[in-house]
């Protein structure tokens, strides 16, 4: 998921480290899944993004820490099964452990799988010296009765093992303690061969823990089994889904009421000060208009109605994620991908798109077809991003709950608005793949990982901290200047017209077509650098042709909207609109930079859009006709 | 006695032994990362609601495979 601009911005791509003087490089590597990432935030402090699913590091990232007699540059890179690599997000992690840039290698393991993740630390040793094995999990391996004999691992491997629980920062010094050892005595690399079979390196491990390990009860994993059949079975696997996502945006509309409230009322009376000084200022009325009815106003619309749903609807969904659920509704949602042709993981990169765009275009690199790679990322931008939940929140509690806003209306119909999104999808899908990217699907295999109790008071402050500074700094960059675009837009006069009346205009036929208006799709095209500013835009835009005052609140939104003309049908084609068009710059970009190529692009932007315009023209030739 | 018969047709609760693993290239090679090879133990333990994918413990870990991707993985059901 996108937290930052670290993990969808440039950064996410390659090893960008630069080793300082003395320090000493040390690759992080294991099977996806086993707890890279938690050790690697608890070595150097850092906030890697983590979650319980396979594949969700996708390129390397890079952290310092310092030991009691070395400094390290930690490398964090993508999970692999083995060195033969299957994806490209797989073959970044097999080039740098082969490339021999790293001092050390520490291939993490799994303590409750040994045996599987165990694998990779037996192929890493033919090829790497200065290997350390690090067992991870160690508490959830007691709590599953499963022992390890540690010294008995360490004597049949002949490297050092050392046993964390990377969750419990203290654990870990063992690791720097056997990397400063490593590091005063490097090791020879071993002149046993790489084995001829490939297999034979499974069968090792499978004889090595059989030594080494043992299982206190054969019912360790009945809890999970359990779980498993309640989230998959024929019965209650969709039911399950649904109900879980209308609980997740309940929670979410329901929790942002409030805080939108105060938010609204004391960025108001911030905004009375503001003017008041710049009166006081004595500042020309052009500076003033600009600054205040045209940057802060823009501004705290965007902070009071967007910030509130998108900083609760993150952690809930970061929750889920941590718990090991998404996995599992790739696992529910593979059928009818299979069907289109595509691959069930295409389910876990919507998932991600359900954060942010950007980042799901990112994840896309865990599917290993090229093929099914590019159908996922030309149709991740269907499925709206936490930048357009609050319009879509706020335009149905405003048109379609009961006046006062019935919180549980409001959901369920987002809910049926995702439900059509992921509809949409497989029809956009497999649309593609039978037109521009025919072809068979490959081969599937998704890792369902052991579910894990989230740590939900890390992931709250992180999440909600992390969203917050995100969403505050995308609109400090790309609301204030939009917002004073629009004043200006709106008070620069030609030909007894003001240019925003000019742009509306011209917009306005292909709006009204839509059931939209042209100061709407113009709200849309200047939206064009972050969902999240075009309704407020739109607001802004109304507010300027000259209507109603200064409050922030919802229900001043609904009579200006009235004010301007809106009905249902109108929030009908807006919701439709905001479901189905471009994606945003950053999204755009990231395809790009994805793809390599500008046709892709072009086209993963001409496909929601054509569908957005085409649904909208339907409905609204429909409603018209009805005589709604 | 043994039975021998595809993997895609070991039934939710079934365990079987691998007896032999014949796949395209890529799908061999994934496989034999997840541990899956001749004489490995597998435990189908559901279908997903659709009926396709069918999750296999593996090794001690939960993978879920595709009908079609298992029908050349032979097995003998114990």
């Amino acid at each position: 998921m996108g937290l930052t601009h670290r993990s969808v911005g440039a950064h996410a791509a390659a090893f960008g480290g630069t080793r300082r003087a003395g320090e000493r490089v040390v690759a992080l590597a294991g099977n996806p899944n086993v707890g890279k990432s938690t050790v690697f935030n608890a070595l150097t402090g850092m906030h890697q993004h983590t979650g319980n699913w396979a594949g969700k590091t996708v390129g390397c990232a890079c952290g310092r820490c310092r030991s009691a007699r070395e400094n390290y540059l930690f490398v964090d890179i993508p999970g692999t099964y083995s060195l033969c690599p299957h994806s490209a997000e797989e073959a970044v992690a097999c080039d740098f452990v082969r490339g021999g840039e790293a001092d050390a290698v520490v291939v993490v393991c799994d303590a409750t799988c040994l045996e599987r993740t165990l694998v990779l630390a037996l192929q890493v040793r033919s090829v790497t010296p200065n290997l350390i094995v690090c067992v991870n999990l160690l508490d959830e391996a007691r709590r599953k009765r499963i022992t390890i004999d540690l010294p008995g691992l360490q004597a049949q491997l002949g490297v050092p093992v050392v046993g964390v629980t990377a969750r419990k920062k203290k654990t870990l010094s063992a690791l720097l303690d056997a990397l400063d050892t490593v590091a005063a005595a490097p090791q020879p690399l071993p002149d046993a061969p790489p084995p001829s079979d490939p297999a034979d390196d499974v069968r090792r491990a499978e004889d090595i823990c059989r030594a080494c390990v043992t299982y206190g009860t054969a019912e360790y994993a009945a809890r999970d089994r359990r779980l498993d059949r309640l989230l998959t079975s024929r019965a209650t696997g969709y039911p399950v889904m649904l109900l879980g996502l209308a609980g997740v945006l309940w929670l979410t509309i329901a929790g942002a009421n409030a805080p939108s409230e105060w938010l609204a009322r004391g960025l108001g009376w911030v905004q009375a000060q503001f003017s008041a000084l710049l009166t006081a200022l004595h500042a020309p009325a052009w500076l003033h208009g600009l600054l205040v009815d045209g940057m802060f106003r823009t501004l705290a619309w965007v902070v009071a109605v967007m910030l509130p749903p998108m900083a609760i609807f993150f952690p809930l969904f970061t929750l889920l994620e941590d718990a090991g659920y998404l996995p599992r509704v790739a696992y529910n949602l593979d059928r009818p991908f299979h069907a289109c042709h595509a691959c069930g993981k295409q389910a876990l990169t919507m998932c991600m798109g359900l954060g942010c765009n950007a980042a799901g275009v990112v994840g896309c690199r865990i599917i290993d077809s090229e093929r099914e790679r590019l159908l996922a990322v030309l149709t991740n931008s269907l499925m709206p991003c936490n930048g357009r939940f609050p319009a879509l929140i706020a335009l149905m509690t405003m048109f379609f709950a009961a006046a006062g806003g019935s919180s549980l209306v409001s959901a369920l119909l987002l809910t049926a608005a995702l439900v059509l999104s992921v509809g949409l999808t497989f029809g956009a899908t497999w649309l593609l793949s039978v037109t521009v990217l025919r072809g068979r699907p490959s081969a599937f295999a998704l890792e369902l990982p052991p579910y894990r109790a989230p740590q939900v008071g890390q992931v709250i402050v992180r999440s909600v901290l992390d969203r917050t500074l995100f969403v505050l700094g995308r609109a400090a960059a790309v609301a204030a200047p939009a917002g004073m675009i629009l004043w200006t837009l709106a008070n620069v006069h030609i030909g007894g017209a003001s240019l925003l009346a000019w742009c509306a205009n011209a917009l306005d036929p292909l709006g009204r077509l839509m059931g939209m208006d042209g100061v709407l799709l113009l709200a849309f095209v200047l939206g064009f650098p972050a969902n999240e500013i075009v309704l407020p835009i739109a607001v802004m835009g109304y507010l300027a042709q000259g209507s109603l005052g200064d409050s922030l609140g919802l229900a001043q939104m609904h009579a200006l909207l009235t004010a301007n003309g809106w009905t249902w049908t109108t929030a009908v084609s807006a919701v439709l609109f905001f479901l189905l068009h471009w994606p945003c710059s950053t999204t755009l970009w990231t395809i790009r930079r994805e793809t390599g190529s500008m046709k892709w692009t072009l086209l993963a932007a001409l496909l929601p859009t054509a569908m957005g315009m085409a649904l909208c023209t339907a409905f609204t030739a429909l409603a018209r006709a009805l005589g709604w | 006695m043994t039975h021998i018969q595809t993997l895609s047709e070991l039934q939710p609760g079934q365990s079987a032994t691998v007896r032999s693993v014949c796949a395209p290239d890529g799908m061999q090679r994934r496989l034999r990362d997840l541990g899956l090879i001749e004489n490995t133990h597998v435990v189908c333990l559901g279908r997903s609601p659709m009926g396709d994918p069918s999750a296999y413990l593996i090794r001690g870990t939960v993978i879920a495979l595709r009908r079609c991707d298992c029908r050349g993985i032979r097995v003998a059901v114990t």
